[in-house]
């Protein structure tokens, strides 16, 4: 044990002697898994990042509410079983509810009908297309994730009147009344005019597809009245308890079914949606960039290995005689291979350290230059890269370490 | 050098215990389809503290016989026995062991670690022993007091003269107390005077009680040992003290 010990102080002590007295090969060499660490480390931070966005939009959609529309939020390959599903209506809500409150103890809270459409928004001189307009009721409030930054939300006597009210997305706000409040201003859709009683809080984009900024809420009879268009509608339904989201959608089926009239036997003709069948779509995606990216930066790391191992091989031939008189003087193979490794490892571990000191720059530049760009350097990445590094060492040093170990006493002393 | 210091008139001191025993000990190399043979069958004993020269011209297999004795290589056939021990058996590990504790080499060549100074050279038998670096510099320390370089400890090779890199060869062949010191050819790279200075200080470390090992081709070099073993063709041709 003593003796590994000490062998272990001489093989870091020839080690860095000979990092210092190959002081440019081992740059270079070095460079090599500097490059492959800050690809692969870069990689990593942008995977989490992605992640972390990805998150955040998921959450935008609400982690305890369940949407309930005709169709589901993934690829139906038997469109005609779905295309027929009656429509969902506002009495649907009303009656769903009622269910909900008739319900003791029951998992839903309360349910919301949201008609949804693509609008232009004007004021004054200043149009702005492609807002999505929101008709909902007063309880819009309670599901929503956004705060109302300015002004309030509209109440429950507003919506049913159905008063010509609205509340702003940060973004619509901004575009429309720029440098000014946009409460108590007049804005128009569809050529009606609507008072703006309230601003929504800045929600940022979802999944980098849209704004949730871009939207105006509205109470749904007015948007019903004004424009007398029959919109999208859907349900959202809040869940009382968000670690119960399965059996709370188990009750929403049974609820929707009573509702619709449905027989036992008869398929469901409305889907319930949440944001985890929208985890369940992108994982494989997240998952297959993931694997790709670390792939193709993993081989930038394996070309700095292959450098490790050729200046490793390149350094024992070098030294034959030198391995040669230190097994006459009593080296074991054990010495000879661990002098080599941990001469190998010692390179890639420098290189590592650098390489993840070079990440941690990039992102820090990076997340100052493009706030909006989600990037995540954590601990772990941290971790991970310097073990990388260390057995990306361990495995380019030891065939060369190898053979070194082997190499005969009598032919490494006659080596010149 | 004048005939009246030739070493060969001092008189061999009285053979000790036996050391070295080898008994029939072949040696096969193979090259390509061709097969030498290096060693045809040698017996030799060397008891504590001979001075003995090896002698042969190239061919003769002086270089494997030391290889031998130096447990760098084993026997094809024979037996070799080492303080008793089996070494014609033994794998690599237990004869760098052997090495370690029992032979202190001496190359033609001082075979010193470039970058690193004198003491470090003479303690790097001693880290392979897996001794505490306190102990291991204060023996080095008196190691290289030993052969003269007590102030010298600091210079690397490049910074001493042929001469005292052999010193603190010897120094290093000597610091972990071996059984035998085996010298190849110890003053071959040095010239006439500073060889006979080593060979002055191998006079002196065998007045010491050290059993000493020369291989030479030197007829000169063989005659400050007590005993001469010629080689021939694999075989010992001559062995005797010296005239």
């Amino acid at each position: 044990m003593a003796r590994l010990l000490q062998e272990l102080v001489e093989s870091f002590r020839i080690a860095f002697g000979q990092i210092r007295a190959n002081a440019l090969r081992s740059v270079l060499t070095a460079l090599g898994v500097i490059i492959g660490i800050v690809a692969v480390t870069l990689m990593g931070t942008a995977i989490n990042g992605i992640d972390i966005g990805f998150n955040r939009s998921l959450a935008m959609l609400g982690e305890d509410v369940l949407y309930v529309q005709r169709w589901p939020w993934r690829r139906v390959d038997d469109w005609w079983n779905y295309v027929n599903r009656p429509p969902l209506e506002v009495e649907t809500a009303e009656r769903l509810n009622r269910v909900i409150e008739s319900t003791p103890g029951s998992l839903l809270e309360v349910a919301v009908p949201v008609a949804t459409r693509g609008t232009t928004v004007r004021a004054g001189e200043l149009r702005l297309g492609g807002v999505m307009l929101f008709g909902t009721t007063g309880d819009y409030a309670r599901i929503v994730t956004t705060d109302v930054a300015e002004g309030r939300m509209f109440n429950d006597i507003e919506a049913t009147v159905g008063r010509p009210v609205c509340v702003l997305g940060s973004a619509v706000a901004e575009n429309l009344f720029p440098g000014r409040s946009a409460l108590d201003q007049q804005v128009q859709i569809r050529g009606e005019r609507y008072t703006v009683i309230g601003v929504l809080a800045k929600q940022g984009e979802f999944l980098g597809l849209f704004s949730f900024d871009n939207q105006i809420v509205a109470p749904l009879n007015t948007v019903r009245r004004q424009t007398g268009v029959r919109a999208n509608l859907d349900l959202r339904v809040k869940v009382r308890d968000k670690t119960k989201l399965a059996a709370a959608e188990e009750e929403l089926i049974g609820a929707m079914r009573r509702v619709r009239g449905q027989l036992p036997g008869e398929r469901d003709n409305f889907s319930i949606n949440q944001q985890q069948a929208f985890k369940e779509q992108l994982d494989p995606v997240k998952a297959g960039i993931a694997l790709a990216g670390l792939f193709i930066t993993g081989l930038s790391l394996f070309v700095g290995a292959i450098g490790i191992m050729n200046i490793t091989f390149v350094s024992v031939k070098e030294r034959t005689k030198e391995i040669g008189t230190r097994k006459a003087l009593g080296a074991r193979r054990r010495t000879i291979l661990l002098q080599f490794l941990i001469e190998a490892v010692s390179i890639c571990l420098i290189g590592g350290l650098v390489g993840l000191g070079v990440t941690l720059a990039a992102s820090l530049v990076l997340a100052t230059l493009l706030p909006a760009l989600p990037i995540a350097f954590s601990p772990g990445l941290m971790a991970v890269s310097v073990l990388v590094s260390i057995l990306t060492g361990v495995v380019s040093g030891f065939a060369p370490a190898w053979g070194a170990s082997r190499l005969d006493p009598v032919v490494a002393l006659r080596y010149e | 050098m004048s005939a009246a210091a030739a070493p060969a008139r001092r008189p061999a001191r009285a053979p000790g215990d036996l050391v070295i025993r080898i008994e029939g000990v072949t040696k096969l190399y193979r090259m390509g389809t061709e097969t030498i043979h290096a060693l045809r069958g040698v017996n030799l004993e060397i008891r504590r503290n001979e001075y003995l020269a090896i002698m042969g011209p190239s061919g003769s297999g002086k270089s494997t016989l030391m290889n031998m004795l130096g447990c760098l290589d084993t026997p094809s056939a024979g037996r070799y026995d080492f303080n008793g021990k089996d070494v014609a058996r033994m794998v690599d590990d237990e004869l760098a062991e052997i090495r370690n504790r029992e032979i202190g080499f001496v190359f033609q060549t001082f075979n010193l670690l470039p970058r690193s100074d004198a003491l470090h050279n003479v303690e790097l038998p001693l880290i392979y022993a897996g001794l505490r670096p306190a102990v291991r510099r204060e023996r080095a320390l008196v190691a290289l007091r030993n052969v003269g370089l007590g102030d010298r400890i600091h210079h690397k090779p490049n910074e001493m003269s042929g001469g005292q890199r052999q010193r603190v060869a010897i120094a290093r062949a000597l610091v972990n107390h071996p059984s035998i010191l085996l010298a190849d050819e110890p003053t071959g790279n040095l010239d006439s005077r500073t060889g006979e200075e080593i060979m002055a200080l191998f006079e002196d470390l065998y007045e010491q009680g050290h059993t000493i090992i020369v291989v030479t081709h030197e007829e000169d070099i063989a005659r400050h040992a007590r005993r001469v073993v010629r080689l021939r063709d694999g075989l010992i041709e001559s062995d005797g003290p010296v005239l």
